[in-house]
């Protein structure tokens, strides 16, 4: 189908933008990459008054890299994620996972920005986000604040955005020497949401892990951060002993749904199968180049 | 708040200033304003690729961009980069391996082709089959597809691979 009818704006400022978002409310709605938005409107599931452009918007473009981390505009897309190299030196863990997004004609479009806003479940970045421990910073009616990943992701398509705000950059804390990452993703066919995905980082340090972050998606209404098979892990060996409470705390943790493409069940049986093979990278002998 | 939008765009080497609808795709652009047709509109939704068009020298889904946010874009269908002469080598190597049937993803198809072989580097027939895999052909002739696209990105013959090569 083709879209609803509606206005077309666009913002010339992050001001501007806010502006037109008190003007009109509900009415409007933010496009960047539209690669999730597009999709809904062409299939009339959302039909917004408004539709406010703010792919012209300066601020919230550029990448940079500093003694302090990663900062990344919202509005920088996929492709240069998976090709950025300060990216695969500073959070590695986001350029393994960039492939997993879609396919080159989306990623060349789609933004980060968008994909931390829209919150899906099963998307890529915003357990990236969690299991970095991002920042996520936004712009605002109020001003500017900066909300933790793991305060951002509130429901079903939820988070701390307001009425009025947008996302204006993401903040990738620096990493601590040693992290290993390994991002794990099954889809039914290439470029899909994933049915269950991991984004996994620890340090791996004298035949011992410590700090893990583990961010399931896929396995309910927001990315999970699965805490207590964390806790079965830091300091362990990750060997079979350890990975079989860790496992055991994972089931009890996650609370994952049933949908066409698997039940509960079968999403807890794969994300402890993805639990075991981030391990086994996390922790191979050979991983250090 | 206007609903028509004035837009300038380059389009296959051709300046085009026009005013249009604010939710029309470019796909719908390209098709219905410029007689554009060799680009396809197949699922509306982003999943089939048969839309693919280069937006500013990248591939992107026109269906799922708006042409009113294209204003200043450089736009390059199948129809440019065919008559150019750019995608010449990929066009006799779909039709020499009979890699198209009903011949509706092939303009996708040669626009993905064309990105992967602007990297320059050998590939194996699994980055090939990766690297189309938003591309959907309704008569699966993907066989015929991965090897028209193999014999021009890997010109030397060999491919890094772990499938089985050539068929």
């Amino acid at each position: 189908m083709k879209p609803p009818l509606f206005d077309f704006q666009r913002a010339e400022t992050v001001d501007h933008a806010i502006a037109l978002l008190g003007e009109h409310g509900d009415e409007a709605r933010l496009i960047a990459g539209g690669q999730s938005l597009m999709a809904s409107l062409n299939f009339r599931l959302s039909s917004p008054g408004l539709l406010i452009d703010i792919t012209r918007l300066d601020d919230l473009k550029g990448l940079t890299a500093g003694a302090d981390g990663l900062s990344l505009g919202a509005l920088t897309c996929h492709s240069e994620i998976l090709l950025s190299q300060d990216i695969a030196r500073n959070a590695p863990l986001m350029t393994a996972a960039a492939p997993h997004i879609a396919h080159e004609a989306i990623r060349n479009r789609g933004t980060i920005g968008g994909s931390i806003a829209f919150a899906d479940p099963a998307a890529e970045w915003p357990a990236c986000a969690l299991a970095l421990d991002a920042t996520i910073e936004i712009a605002g009616p109020a001003g500017i604040r900066r909300v933790p990943a793991t305060d951002f992701f509130k429901g079903l398509y939820e988070t701390e955005l307001g009425p009025g705000d947008l996302v204006r950059a993401i903040h990738v804390p620096a990493r601590p020497a040693g992290e290993r990452h390994s991002f794990q993703e099954l889809t039914r066919r290439h470029g899909d949401y994933a049915i269950v995905g991991l984004a996994a980082l620890a340090v791996w340090r004298d035949g011992r892990l410590a700090m893990p972050r583990l961010a399931f998606f896929g396995v309910g209404a927001k990315p999970v951060l699965a805490t207590a098979a964390m806790a079965e892990l830091d300091g362990s060996a990750g060997d079979a002993a350890a990975m079989g409470r860790a496992c055991e705390a994972l089931t009890a943790e996650l609370d994952p749904f049933d949908d066409l493409n698997a039940s509960a069940e079968t999403r807890r049986h794969l994300a402890r199968t993805l639990l075991r093979r981030a391990v086994a990278r996390l922790t191979w002998e050979g991983a250090d180049a | 708040m206007p609903e028509s939008i004035p837009v300038s765009l380059t389009v296959n080497g051709r300046r085009v200033e026009a005013t249009i609808p604010a939710r029309l795709t470019i796909v719908d652009f390209l098709r219905d304003h410029l007689g554009l047709t060799g680009t396809h509109v197949g699922c509306a939704h982003g999943v089939c690729g048969a839309c693919t068009v280069r937006v500013d020298g990248a591939i992107i889904r026109g269906c799922l961009t708006l042409t009113a946010q294209l204003d200043g874009g450089t736009i390059e269908t199948i129809e440019g980069v065919a008559d150019s002469g750019e995608i010449a080598d990929l066009q006799e190597a779909f039709y020499a391996r009979n890699a198209m049937q009903c011949g509706f993803c092939t303009p996708g198809m040669l626009l993905t082709a064309a990105s992967l072989k602007a990297r320059g580097r050998p590939v194996s027939r699994q980055e090939i089959r990766d690297h189309i895999s938003g591309n959907l052909c309704r008569c699966t002739g993907y066989q015929a597809i991965v090897d028209a696209i193999d014999t021009v990105v890997n010109t030397d013959g060999v491919n890094a691979d772990s499938d089985g090569g050539r068929r």
